[in-house]
């Protein structure tokens, strides 16, 4: 079988501009919408992926899926800390953080509407169990003083929470001397205080998790157990990966289900369109489609041709929809995690994946649009299509 | 008649292209008008809200308990004609999945909500079971519950499992009311946590102030607050209103997403439509040109275009409309508890009027100029 040359089908794009511009562009918009929500939703997952770390487990109590619903009280973090599998620093002493988490309410800088931020009481090995935490402006609070330090997004995102501000909570008002930087992990959305000052300030007498590092990795599955056949602990552990992943669980299922579902139904409108721009190119070109059966071109040529110049308008239009998704890579965006009831920032974030789910789907467009055209074109009688004119 | 009837038959030349922009037309308009539902739906807790309730909470934020006493001194506040309270249960049941609202309340709370409407003998059955518990229609039929049955939450703040008989099923008093709540005694809750976590009874999430004047709403938040200031539990007291749209506030990112989302689908219609009035108008220049050759106006012939664009885009409208009646109810019944208000809007109606007008006058614009401004000459010799 002899193929009509690919310069055909692609010419006959350019031959009228506005059409292929218009249907192109319907079908750029959705592709935009759909790869954005998904770059939205790869994002928040990577950014809760990327908090944890796998040779850390992180200690809750039983049932709490959160650690601001947590609660490990002194006794039992005491029992955790004998555990013999946690690694020990380079002072000597065992490396496991117990931090008071608490959220608390703050306005946000630009339109002055609260939102829940978390405030983890932070210790010497807690620093040491994430190395990823960089102090990028002042200094790290000095433990047993009423200083803080603020990640990124909530010193740029919230009011006094800038280097040099102050924040007022639990009756005390605590000085911002530093501003870190965790990459792009969820601590970029927290504020760091000495742990004993927060236990104090907030009249708690409860840690909220234990956090450890294994010594050996592998043995995750018999701490594990340990900590939970333990009959004097209410305690569940998890790898601090997967605590982290499954709290992206439902925010990032919400964001994906809701954008595909609405991309799926602004498909309907664009493969309309390229239906109705298919169908008059066939209709406008009866004649060629006579001259080439003449020819010799085979029914399924003239089939391959026009779902080819159909899938092509619908790849051009995928491609600018991508391009234009891809800048949205400069922006993040800040919201409340059902999950945890506290606010994360994260960035929209493209992977190959999303590449090629975002051209697989702009040609199916083309190709649902294109077919019904398409099939129209070859199955024309060449005597009826010549004479047409 | 001549316009109408001209229209309409050019409208019609094209049966299969018509009816493709129109199919295109009302997919757009419904998803337009469910999306623009969602967006209302999740305002919706706030509308419903009273004016005239006040809500207390600690300070730092709503994870922070206030102490039992407190009832008694906020009752003392001039204005205040009656205090209630609830704590946030959060609870599963069965699965993660089956989220729903849990509170447990001292028994007045129902007497602060006239809007949820309960048989006065299902509410006395409630009252004097200790382990009873009142769910709202949504919520009942969702499960399938009935008035006598076990329902079993296995807490998250509350450690262990906990089972209540749903003892009353309340209704809403009109559609904006939210069906899907699930309350019990606080009392219950307090006595068995007391036993097993002292420190960690008698503390309240929230209390729920009923004012004599909703106009003093503000100087009375503002009184209570100074109650407390300084103590080791500062409260902080706002509207149910306001308190309602803080949560909102919270994930309005989201919401603001799915409003600009809901625009795009209208942009993209807007191109669908384009190009079928560019196709349409591209192939009858030389009929313009003889109608202008007859004397009609270049306005005119813009005018046909116009017409017939704003007129197919109508109908498309309209159907449109029409679907997205039931297929918001479809919506609704899927999603169960997730939006406890959900139904189309009058002003999102007229929003997809709206678009649907928008639509038809953007299209015509770029074919009627060309049109209108196809010489004559140019025109003719186009049909040789």
């Amino acid at each position: 079988m002899t193929n009509i040359p690919l310069a055909y089908i692609a010419r006959n794009l350019t031959a009228r501009k506005l059409t292929t511009l218009l249907t192109a562009g319907g079908m750029a918009l959705v592709v935009y919408v759909f790869a954005t929500v998904l770059m939205l939703a790869a994002g928040l997952t990577e950014t809760l992926v990327a908090t944890g770390s796998p040779d850390n487990v992180m200690v809750i109590r039983r049932g709490s899926q959160t650690e601001v619903q947590s609660g490990v009280d002194r006794q039992s973090a005491a029992i955790v800390e004998s555990l013999p599998d946690i690694a020990t620093g380079a002072d000597g002493k065992k490396l496991i953080s117990k931090e008071p988490v608490v959220l608390i309410n703050l306005p946000k800088r630009d339109s002055g509407k609260p939102s829940n931020v978390v405030i983890r009481g932070a210790t010497p090995a807690g620093l040491e169990l994430r190395p990823q935490v960089r102090i990028v402006q002042g200094r790290m609070f000095q433990p047993g003083t009423s200083e803080i330090v603020a990640g990124k997004s909530i010193a740029g995102g919230f009011r006094g929470a800038a280097l040099g501000e102050t924040l007022r909570f639990a009756q005390r008002d605590w000085t911002v001397v530093g501003v870190f930087d965790a990459g792009r992990t969820g601590f970029n959305s927290e504020i760091w205080g000495d742990a004993e000052q927060l236990l104090q300030s907030f009249r708690r007498v409860s840690f909220s998790s234990a956090m450890f590092k294994l010594a050996d990795p592998g043995r995750f599955d018999a701490v594990k157990a340990e900590i939970e056949n333990d009959p004097r602990l209410q305690l569940e552990a998890k790898r601090e990966t997967k605590f982290y992943a499954d709290q992206s669980e439902a925010l990032s299922k919400f964001i994906s289900y809701l954008g595909v579902t609405i991309s799926v139904i602004f498909s309907i409108g664009a493969i309309i369109g390229a239906m109705i721009t298919m169908y008059a190119s066939v209709a406008s070109r009866t004649n060629e489609i006579g001259t080439l059966r003449a020819l010799g071109f085979s029914r399924a040529a003239i089939l391959v041709a026009f779902l080819g110049e159909a899938l092509l308008l619908g790849l051009t239009g995928g491609l600018v929809g991508l391009v234009g998704a891809a800048f949205m890579q400069a922006f993040s965006i800040s919201t409340m995690n059902f999950q945890t009831f506290a606010e994360i920032a994260f960035s929209f974030t493209l992977t190959p994946d999303i590449v090629l789910a975002s051209l697989a789907f702009s040609l199916i467009m083309g190709f649902v649009g294109g077919f019904l055209p398409a099939a129209r074109a070859a199955r024309m009688k060449i005597v009826d299509a010549l004479r047409a004119a | 008649m001549f316009v109408p009837f001209l229209v309409v038959k050019n409208a019609l030349r094209h049966k299969l292209r018509t009816s493709l922009t129109v199919v295109g037309i009302i997919v757009a308009i419904t998803a337009f008008g469910l999306l623009r539902t969602i967006v209302e739906a999740w305002y919706a807790g706030a509308e419903g809200s009273s004016s005239a309730r006040l809500v207390t909470r600690n300070a730092i934020s709503l994870t922070f308990a206030l102490p039992l006493n407190y009832a008694q001194k906020i009752h003392q506040v001039p204005g205040v004609a009656a205090v209630s309270w609830a704590n946030w249960f959060g609870g599963v049941y069965i699965k993660e999945g089956n989220f729903f609202p849990q509170f447990a309340v001292e028994p007045s709370f129902l007497d602060l909500y006239p809007e949820f409407v309960l048989k006065p003998e299902e509410k006395k059955a409630w009252m004097v079971d200790r382990k009873g518990a009142v769910a709202g229609r949504k919520l009942a039929d969702q499960y399938g519950w009935k008035v006598g049955d076990q329902i079993p939450l296995r807490g998250t703040i509350f450690p262990g499992t906990w089972t209540f008989n749903l003892r009353a099923i309340y209704d809403g008093a009109d559609a904006k009311v939210d069906e899907t709540q699930f309350y019990f005694h606080w009392d219950y809750l307090n006595e068995v946590i007391k036993a097993k976590y002292p420190r960690r009874g008698d503390q309240i999430g929230m209390y729920f102030i009923e004012i004599r004047d909703p106009s003093q709403a503000a100087q009375i938040s503002q009184d209570v607050d100074a109650t407390f200031k300084n103590s080791l539990a500062e409260t902080l007291t706002e509207t149910e209103k306001a308190f309602q749209l803080g949560f909102i506030a919270m994930t309005e990112a989201i919401l603001l997403a799915v409003q600009a989302v809901s625009f795009v689908v209208i942009i993209i219609i807007m191109a669908v439509m384009a190009n079928t009035m560019a196709m349409t108008a591209r192939e009858r220049y030389g009929e313009y040109a003889t109608m202008k050759a007859l004397g009609f106006a270049n306005g005119f012939v813009a005018l046909l275009i116009f017409a017939e664009s704003i007129g197919i885009a109508l109908v498309g409208g309209a159907l449109g409309i029409l679907l997205t009646f039931p297929l918001a109810a479809a919506f609704a019944a899927a999603l169960g508890t997730l939006f406890p208000v959900f139904f189309v809007s009058r002003e999102t109606v007229l929003m997809q009027i709206l678009a649907a007008l928008v639509v038809g006058i953007v299209a015509a614009c770029i074919p009627a100029w060309r049109a209108a401004r196809v010489r004559i000459v140019d025109g003719l010799r186009a049909t040789a």
